[in-house]
């Protein structure tokens, strides 16, 4: 039988000043879940309205300003908001300390200073959207951007902050996995997921203080009008396109890098089985990382950049995509002589692996030169990147999610409702998004209020789509609540997992472990240990 | 070439179209070929080595160089062909035929003007021969925007302060949509024209009536219907009464407008005339300064021919 601990971070110290004071990177990972999960909902409750509106052609639900500003609020709230601190700051919080063995992060002060930059930089959003809202799309592409109405400055001001907190994490980890590993553990035998974490820290540190440059000058752009991005006097529009995307491109990377970690871990343990190609795995992300920072101006072929430089970024973003194409061929032959079971984190990893081949594939469209020319600002270019980032990054999160649930909270959610929602879940993406590829190639451009009658049997299955996404979610947040209070008690090792997170109580010990914890396995030695599932006990 | 289009390309109508739907396809028919792949092998193994019974120690497999090497190989020798098939096909999609016809067009929100070697101008519509490439020297008024046109499969941002260059060459004559795809506000996706591709004689004809302001034997009135769409009022101001961008045609001419500064203002001949050459010197309560002015692009005969045709629209 297993019992719920007695002693637990979430169950000591007590009360609210405990919890906003607190240094523990478990109940920080928390708050910074609780947030990222109100902004996902946010961002989800406008993408469902857009959808709405664009039903059919002409104005449904709301007017052209109203939806140009949703569809910038979807956009910048999802990324900056959601996507990028999802899996680093929540998950990655609570669990990178657990998987080195380690009593915390190794600034705890500094990660409570980012989670409440991180609140800080989000009221300024907030504060954006109830004071005249933003209508430039989450790119702020000027001259549009430094000439509109509305709250530009209070959002980009956000943008600026919410920088700090990505890099103050990004800094925290990269010293946790140099200083804080538990004796025994080299480098290779660090769980990829940690690798995935140290290559998003690299860029989260390296890339970010640009995007906080840019925005300082757009903001100072608006303010005194000194005129860099600014044609009439003098200045350039394209300068900022290079700017923001020198940062924007590595962030794609900041996205996906730690989902494909997550994805190592699950492929792994659900297989139970040797993930296959530790080394390529691990090299590959630090490689990705590397050349995301090379690969930005593919998002300007069609901006009058020069040929040459037009040339020189689609060979390197063919080349950033050899790493991923070897990780997706190592998670399949991980597969290979397993021993498989489909609990629902299973599921996701499955999901993540076809969806993520697909937004992968139709990135090869997008890096050839002509073929770009005909698809850039359609909605092609809007299924491929949902697709990755939704498909990929958001598929992982809540593989991750119902993976380390267990050990977060102690207790297990609902298996049967689980499922369900998967498949609603992937069922209604792939209707929403699937039908964006078709359009797109047919022409169809992006950030369109209205729209020609051919497109429009296309963009209702997609919103019909987009209400099975939706539901599948509702689902999701009904037996997810539920199992906080009434689930199963889980046991230490619900998944019967080698890494050391599962060697601890769930939920943990506010000090993790009772001892320094000795490494005894590799991370995936399946071939030599058995951990038993607590919860088959 | 495919006039009618597939399922995922619209129709083909440029010389430079069915090179760009080849790679396309190559692209296309091989990433089929690799996701099938994946999942066949995803598949295959799911169902052969599922769990039966309990946990187990597993084969310790993680390595096969020849495999890996395989791997990494393969991709990087499509990608490269693809590379290289697409930078071939983009450089002359960005290398104009020196006898190229050279046509100017400007970007502004929400319509597009362009400018005939001849000195005539259209709005929203190009018109452009069948046959013969034509050269797009383009530019924005204000914000960034950019020229599309799906099934010549070319596009290219126009910004301000800076020329862009696109060109094509149309196979036959019809008419091919034409979109803004930078956002660009409001407007954005009212954006639209269309290229109208003629045969060459008709182009002819089509180009020396269009340098005349007014056509002969019309009256003023219907001149300016004519020009209200030609010139893009339509696009944000509407004849119906409906509210829009900008203030309703409909029984405006004669009527009192309150301006944003208190004032009002009297819907005369003068205050039209201002309103399209100088949009800014007076902004009617409850719309934003967004009008572009027309100065140069209407002459002093076709602007008394929007007015009279204003004086129809009554109530």
């Amino acid at each position: 039988m297993n019992v719920f601990p007695e002693h637990n971070y979430l169950a000591e110290p007590k009360g609210l000043k405990s919890w906003l004071l607190t240094l523990d990177h478990k109940r920080i990972g928390l708050m910074y879940l609780f947030a990222i999960m109100f902004f996902f909902m946010v961002g989800g409750i406008f993408a469902v309205l857009l959808r709405l509106e664009l039903l059919n052609p002409g104005p449904d639900i709301m007017e052209a300003d109203t939806y140009n500003q949703f569809f910038t609020l979807h956009g910048a709230i999802m990324i900056f908001l959601f996507i990028i601190p999802s899996i680093p700051a929540a998950l990655g919080n609570i669990v990178l300390p657990l998987m080195l063995g380690a009593k915390d992060v190794a600034f705890p002060r500094l990660n409570l200073a980012s989670w409440y930059i991180y609140v800080f930089g989000a009221l300024f959003a907030l504060f954006s959207i109830l004071t005249g809202g933003v209508d430039t799309g989450w790119t702020f592409y000027t001259p549009y951007s430094s000439t509109t109405g509305g709250s530009v400055i209070s959002m980009t001001l956000g943008v600026f902050i919410l920088g700090f907190s990505s890099i103050f994490t990004g800094i925290n980890f990269i010293v946790t996995i140099h200083k804080l590993r538990t004796p025994g553990q080299t480098w290779f035998k660090l769980p990829l997921f940690v690798w995935g974490l140290y290559a998003t820290a690299i860029i989260q540190v390296l890339a970010t203080p640009v995007l906080g440059i840019t925005m300082v000058l757009l903001i100072l752009e608006r303010v005194f009008g000194i005129g860099i991005f600014d044609p009439a006097m003098g200045g350039d529009p394209v300068l900022y396109q290079h700017f923001f995307w020198f940062y924007s491109h590595p962030a794609v990377y900041i996205m996906i890098l730690p989902g494909m970690g997550i994805i190592s871990e699950l492929i792994s343990t659900f297989s139970h089985k040797k993930i296959f190609g530790y080394k390529a795995i691990a090299y590959s992300s630090l490689g990705i990382a590397f050349i995301s920072f090379l690969v930005w101006g593919h998002h300007m072929f069609t901006s009058g950049q020069s040929e040459m430089a037009a040339m020189i970024f689609s060979f390197l973003t063919f080349l950033v995509g050899i790493p991923s194409g070897i990780k997706v061929f190592n998670w399949v032959s991980t597969m290979y002589k397993g021993s498989i079971s489909f609990d629902t984190p299973m599921l996701y990893a499955l999901s993540f692996l076809f969806l993520f081949t697909i937004g992968g594939l139709t990135g090869i469209f997008l890096g050839a030169l002509s073929v770009d020319v005909h698809l850039h600002d359609t909605y092609f270019i809007v299924a491929h990147f949902h697709y990755v980032m939704m498909g990929g990054t958001v598929m992982a999160f809540l593989g991750g999610l119902h993976y380390w649930w267990p050990k977060i909270w102690g207790r297990m959610y609902n298996e049967f409702w689980a499922k369900v929602a998967v498949g609603l879940i992937f069922i209604g993406f792939n209707m929403t998004f699937y039908t964006q590829f078709i359009m797109g190639s047919q022409g169809m451009p992006r950030r369109y209020y209205n729209y020609l009658d051919q497109f429009q049997p296309l963009h209702a299955f997609s919103s019909y789509g987009s209400w099975i996404l939706g539901l599948g979610f509702i689902v999701m947040a009904f037996y997810l609540i539920s199992a906080i209070f009434k689930g199963k008690i889980a046991g230490n090792n619900p998944w019967g997992s080698l890494t050391l997170e599962w060697t601890t109580t769930s939920p943990p010990d506010p000090h993790n472990f009772a001892e320094i914890p000795k490494l005894e396995h590799g991370p995936y030695d399946y071939d030599k240990v058995v951990a038993k599932s607590t919860l088959e006990e | 070439m495919g006039e009618s289009g597939s399922l995922h390309m619209p129709p083909a109508n440029s010389t430079i179209a069915g090179e760009v739907d080849a790679l396309f396809y190559f692209i296309f028919y091989t990433a089929i070929v690799l996701f099938v792949l994946v999942m066949a092998f995803t598949t295959y193994f799911i169902i052969k080595y599922r769990r039966r019974g309990q946990r187990e120690l597993t084969s310790g497999v993680a390595h096969n160089t020849k495999l890996e090497i395989l791997w990494t190989v393969i991709p990087t020798i499509l990608v490269i062909i693809v590379f290289v098939w697409g930078f071939k096909t983009y450089l002359r999609m960005n290398i104009a035929p020196s006898d190229a016809l050279e046509i100017k067009a400007t970007g502004q929100k929400w319509f597009w003007v362009f400018d005939y070697p001849n000195g005539a101008n259209s709005m929203n519509d190009l018109v452009v021969p069948a046959g013969k490439p034509v050269k797009l020297l383009m530019s924005s008024q204000d914000v960034i925007h950019s020229f599309f046109v799906p099934d010549f499969r070319v596009k290219m941002d126009v910004l301000p302060n800076r020329y862009t260059i696109t060109w094509f060459e149309a196979i036959n004559p019809g008419e091919y949509d034409i979109y803004c795809t930078e956002y660009c506000g409001k407007g954005h996706s009212e954006m639209l024209g269309k290229v109208k591709v003629l045969s060459e004689e008709d182009y002819e004809v089509w180009l020396a009536s269009a340098a005349v302001e007014i056509p002969e034997g019309m009256s003023l009135d219907e001149a300016g219907a004519q020009l209200y769409t030609s010139k893009a009022c339509a696009t944000c101001h509407s004849i119906d009464g409906s509210p829009g961008v900008a203030p309703s045609f409909l029984g405006k001419f004669g009527s009192k407008e309150a301006l944003v500064d208190g004032s009002e203002v009297l819907v005369d001949e003068n205050y039209v005339r201002e309103s399209i050459l100088n949009p800014q010197a007076k902004i009617v309560q409850g719309y934003q300064p967004v009008m572009p002015t027309y100065q140069g692009v209407l002459t002093d005969r076709q602007i008394d021919a929007l007015i009279a045709y204003m004086k129809t629209l009554k109530q």
